[in-house]
């Protein structure tokens, strides 16, 4: 009752599209692009139905998506076709594909425009996997609080089981595929991949020691291989090619060298018009930013945290002079992460970011490891003194020192993603700190 | 399964989590787990020492397991909240967008403070970590629902049509 009230109100599912490529999102003018029917219409499961017809094995799948060139989406970036060669494929035992929906990293939204617009996409995606990996069994963690998109994978799973698009024997091929949605209950953690398979044998979301990688000893010890919901959800536009079968050259050309395709970037913060934009790697920052309406009340861009709140900060001439892939950005001192470009105008507070942003690590380390569990509530108490003005120049040498013991001292990455912020802010924003402390300094004589 | 566990959890809820076993191995029930502290704080409004004891149950782990995922993850209650939990996101992108109106507002209209119940025991207002729908910042969850790009006008139209 009180739903139907609120109707109008709850957040739009079309929201927070604003431009598409027709590859992991919809086109922007469909009414119902998450129905099987609507993803039929635009091609989708023709990659499915020529695979499992015969027209490409296993091994040339892998091929293509090594030509293709696209990188894991979820922010390391590792090379998917590589990732998928390393899956011993012929042994009899039991193997798994995941995928991580656990989306969390701060600015990041994509993974839920994906399932809930684009469901049956990731279903493809995952279900060529399984095929590729001689996996018969799929499991798709989504974060606990995304009720909508898991109703909507649930919707297409379901839809796809009635058609013969998933269960045994797919489409009269002799493949057997089952896709579960596994639905988490609230820690950043679980987006880490050892972590998301404690998490899915129903244990805490504590990272495990690499090796033995998930492709060797993954979910319930067997092999299972790992990507992200934009990965996955990427593959069947990757075989079909616009047109061109199974080639993988469309998409690498879509992008520039060492970044294929293209790729969803949120756009979010002090913008016009905040968004998720799947465009071209290799776009210019300053593309993207006209596309999102340019920094909001006409006011002049100050840093931009390009790929989410674990990369580097990066001072506004530094990502005006950037592309959107990942050795522009590189080069330009930061990462692509995820895709997930926090834009901050000339009247941000440097010093009140990295608390908040150093507060989220320390909220969610998960204890395991001592330099992440202590150090992360090291960086937030001395950052918050400081935002407080109770900060001295010591304070500064402190967090760096704190931040450069913490960096690979950890089983995973996080205690990596609480470091760099720190580092990099104070790499570019020093005065800004400087400045609270001198501040109060003065004060007090 | 035990009787207790048939008397505290309805049949229906019994049979949801019949249906999130069978997504796993036969051997490994434990990946339902984390499914079954749901529909169990689902039913009851949150998870008590009893109720996790009877998921352990249910599951056939030792109750410390239950226990220990149910400490772990965040969006377990083990005391009794309000019918609504207002959670709010303040992290970087919902900052940038305002989200200390948005607080302000609520914990003024609502008189209570973070991590509080209001005495009717409607409302408990939360902070959380981001939600991952940056693009609409400031958000807010209640319940199973996203409430994005809120002002004050907005929040108030939404505290008005819940129950």
């Amino acid at each position: 009752m009180s739903i139907q009230k609120n109707r109008e109100l709850i957040a739009d599912r079309f929201g927070s599209l604003k431009h598409s490529s027709g590859v992991c999102l919809p086109a922007l003018d469909q009414k119902e692009p998450w129905t099987l029917e609507a993803y039929r219409k635009n091609g989708g499961y023709q990659a499915l139905e020529k695979v499992l017809g015969g027209e490409l094995d296993p091994a040339g799948i892998i091929e293509v998506l090594k030509i293709s060139n696209i990188r894991g989406r979820g922010g390391a970036g590792f090379p998917v076709g590589v990732k998928w060669s390393f899956m011993p494929r012929q042994s009899d035992d039991q193997k798994y594909v995941v995928c991580n929906s656990d989306e969390g990293e701060p600015g990041t939204c994509k993974d839920r425009d994906i399932m809930r617009l684009n469901p049956h996409a990731l279903v493809e995606g995952m279900t060529l996997g399984g095929y590729v990996m001689g996996a018969s069994v799929g499991y798709n963690y989504i974060r606990g609080e995304f009720h909508e998109p898991y109703s909507a994978m649930e919707q297409a799973v379901k839809e796809a089981r009635e058609t013969g698009l998933l269960g045994k024997n797919i489409l009269g091929s002799g493949f057997d595929f089952e896709l579960h949605n596994h639905l988490g209950s609230g820690a950043y953690i679980c987006g880490e991949e050892t972590a998301l398979l404690n998490s899915l044998e129903g244990r805490k979301g504590e990272p495990r020691f690499k090796p033995p990688f998930p492709a060797v000893f993954g979910l319930y010890g067997k092999p299972t291989t790992i990507n992200n919901t934009e990965s996955f959800a990427s593959v069947p536009t990757i075989l079909r090619g616009n047109g061109k079968w199974m080639d993988g050259q469309w998409f690498r050309g879509l992008g520039v060298e060492n970044s294929g395709g293209v790729k969803i970037f949120s756009v979010t913060g002090h913008v016009n018009k905040p968004g998720n934009y799947e465009v071209k790697m290799g776009t210019p920052f300053r593309e993207l930013l006209q596309m999102a309406g340019g920094v909001w009340k006409n006011r002049e861009l100050k840093a931009v945290i390009p790929g989410g709140s674990s990369v580097p900060v990066m001072p506004a001439e530094a990502v005006l002079a950037s592309n959107m892939d990942y050795t522009s950005l590189q080069e330009n001192g930061s990462a692509l992460g995820a895709g997930s470009v926090i834009i901050m105008d000339e009247t941000t507070d440097m010093v009140n970011v990295l608390e908040r942003i150093s507060k989220f690590y320390y909220e969610e380390s998960c204890g395991q490891c001592t330099p992440c569990r202590e150090g992360t509530g090291w960086l937030y108490r001395i950052i918050r003194r400081i935002n407080r003005g109770r900060g001295t120049f010591e304070d500064l040498d402190t967090l760096l020192d704190v931040a450069n013991r913490i960096e690979g001292r950890t089983i995973c990455a996080l205690g990596d993603a609480a470091a760099w912020p720190v580092q990099s802010f104070l790499k570019h924003f020093r005065h800004e700190f400087e400045a609270k402390i001198e501040s109060i300094q003065s004060d007090a004589a | 399964m035990s009787e207790q566990a048939q008397f505290r959890l309805s049949k229906a809820a019994l049979d949801e989590i019949q249906g999130e076993l069978a997504k796993y191995p036969s051997d490994r029930r434990q990946s339902a787990l984390m499914a079954t502290l749901r529909i169990a704080q689902d039913e009851h409004g949150w998870l008590s020492p009893e109720l996790i004891a009877e998921v352990a149950g249910i599951i056939g782990v030792p109750v410390v397991r239950a226990y220990e995922v149910a400490t772990f993850y965040s969006m377990y209650d083990l005391e009794p909240v309000g019918r609504h939990k207002i959670e709010v996101c303040t992290n970087v992108s919902c900052m940038l967008r305002g989200c200390d109106q948005v607080v302000g507002h609520l914990k003024q209209r609502l008189g209570i403070d973070f991590n509080q119940t209001t005495e009717d025991g409607k409302f408990t207002l939360r902070e959380v970590e981001c939600l991952a729908a940056c693009a609409g910042a400031p958000m807010m969850a209640i319940g199973h629902d996203y409430y994005e790009n809120l002002n004050e006008e907005k929040i108030d139209l939404i505290l008005e049509g819940l129950e």
